[in-house]
């Protein structure tokens, strides 16, 4: 099982339903966010191009996160999602700053937060909630191993790009060009 | 022209505009950590060396103080903490790959071993200290039999701790201007140095203080070709790289690194231990003191400014 997310930047008009959506189903402490939007405008006037992008964390193969954390607390979940153990987590802030995509930060208990792919969601079958809200149905959720998946049918039929794939990070957030 | 805005507004504390996770405390510690490594080193050593008459200070003296600084350090570290009830959770484990982790450890032989040498030798420095309980006393006895282990265990944990200090901001590929393997040796070379200044600042004997001067002479003129090595890589290195060293080159923190880190801190004091080498009146204390000095800054200066260094996309 690999889990993955797929992202349509020529579907997605950056309302910022997904990261409503994240907060409430999450309880994200007020001013903060697991998950964003970012609008990049590339090109010369009237020569434009605009690309929304919902960004979180990319769940990465080789995360620098896990590698970097002196106590186990970061670690790989079933499906390689990477999570934080709470009360293992001792707030040292090394795997925020080895982020190279600052997906995380320090939730005000202490304990180092970040995007979850909702697994409480999973459990039940359930899609994570800024895919489920999503009102452009612009996100792709689900398991690469499976060719039957939502995002292994549409990242075989469309162009795709990863997050500086330089960094070494092997991320899996798949964003559709 | 290229723009990218975050049009969700993330704002999330110490993230963003830039990250900014690691203040003061951070910096604070990595130089007392380097300063102790630094004066354990040399105490070490020269006892291996049978040294003990020549080099009295650095040996009996200046170790002293190392318990405290690296309780400092530690104090330091622990403010450091977003999540301080659950710091054990460190000796729970031990993580190869997270050089945070083999620090924790280290410091956790370090210290003890710290406090052993300084108990050895407390008696030597104030003649009329008396401990508490005989069993100390006893125990402090029996470890100065074992004075050569307790050196060659002081010697390669304080290298450790030394270049631990670099490694562990090197081990972060997202901050490009952290992610040279240069920090470390330049870290620990540096943390050899304001050890050795340390020493030369406490020694009244003229005989140790110029030994030392002339150790610290080879130490800053490996740190300075580190420095110049260092920016070269970044330099022939990839964009975010090219980036990382422009704000020392031209960019936001050019006119504070090349005049307190290098000139202040590597060059003059290198050119007053020269002189006073060469037998010319210079008050002793000046040369070690911008040695410290230039560490300290060195150390701030490295923390901020990788932690605005970053990846474009």
């Amino acid at each position: 099982m690999r889990y993955a997310m797929a992202i349509d930047t020529k579907k997605c008009v950056g309302c910022s339903d997904c990261v409503v959506a994240c907060q409430a189903e999450n309880n994200v402490p007020i001013g903060f966010c697991r998950d964003w939007v970012v609008e990049v405008t590339d090109g010369t006037y009237p020569e434009l191009e605009l690309e929304n992008r919902s960004e979180r964390c990319n769940h990465c193969e080789n995360s620098p996160c896990v590698r970097c954390c002196p106590t186990g607390a970061s670690h790989y979940a079933e499906g390689g999602i990477v999570l934080v153990t709470e009360d293992k987590c001792i707030g040292c802030s090394a795997c925020i700053t080895s982020c190279p995509y600052d997906a995380r930060y320090v939730h005000p208990k202490g304990y180092v937060d970040k995007c979850t792919f909702c697994v409480q969601r999973l459990k039940n079958g359930l899609k994570p909630a800024c895919v489920s809200v999503c009102p452009t149905k612009c996100m792709y959720f689900g398991d690469l191993e499976d060719p039957n998946s939502d995002v292994s049918k549409v990242l075989k039929t469309r162009k795709h790009k990863t997050l500086i794939p330089e960094a070494g990070t092997k991320p899996h957030l798949y964003f559709l060009i | 022209m290229r723009e990218e805005i975050i049009v969700s507004g993330r704002m999330n504390e110490l993230i963003d505009p830039h990250l900014q996770v690691w203040n003061w405390e951070i910096p604070a510690y990595l130089f007392l950590g380097g300063l102790a490594a630094g004066i354990l080193f040399f105490a070490g050593l020269m006892t291996l060396q049978g040294k003990e008459k020549e080099f009295e200070t650095t040996i009996k003296r200046a170790p002293l103080f190392t318990p405290l600084m690296l309780g400092i350090g530690l104090l330091f570290l622990f403010l450091d903490l977003k999540h301080k009830l659950y710091f054990w959770q460190l000796y729970t484990t031990i993580k190869l790959e997270s050089p945070m982790s083999w620090g924790a450890w280290t410091l956790l032989i370090i210290m003890p071993v710290s406090v052993a040498w300084a108990g050895m030798y407390i008696k030597t420095i104030f003649s009329n200290f008396k401990w508490p309980y005989p069993n100390i006393a006893e125990a402090f006895e029996w470890i100065s039999k074992q004075k050569t282990i307790l050196a060659w265990i002081m010697v390669i944990t304080s290298v450790i701790l030394g270049i631990y200090t670099g490694i562990l901001l090197s081990a972060f590929n997202a901050r490009p201007l952290w992610n040279t393997s240069i920090l470390g040796p330049l870290f620990l070379t540096s943390g050899l140095s304001t050890g050795a200044a340390f020493i030369m600042i406490l020694s009244k004997d003229e005989h140790e203080r110029h030994a030392l001067a002339r150790i610290d002479l080879l130490l800053i003129a490996i740190e300075l070709f580190l420095i110049i090595h260092m920016f070269m890589g970044f330099r022939a290195s990839t964009q975010v790289q090219i980036e990382a060293a422009n704000m020392f080159l031209g960019g936001t923190y050019t006119a504070i690194f090349w005049t307190f880190v290098v000139v202040l801190g590597l060059v003059l004091p290198a050119a007053l231990e020269i002189m006073s080498l060469k037998k010319l009146k210079v008050p002793y204390y000046i040369a070690p003191a911008l040695v410290l000095m230039g560490g300290l800054i060195l150390r701030f200066i490295m923390v901020y400014a990788g932690q605005m260094s970053r990846w474009l996309y």
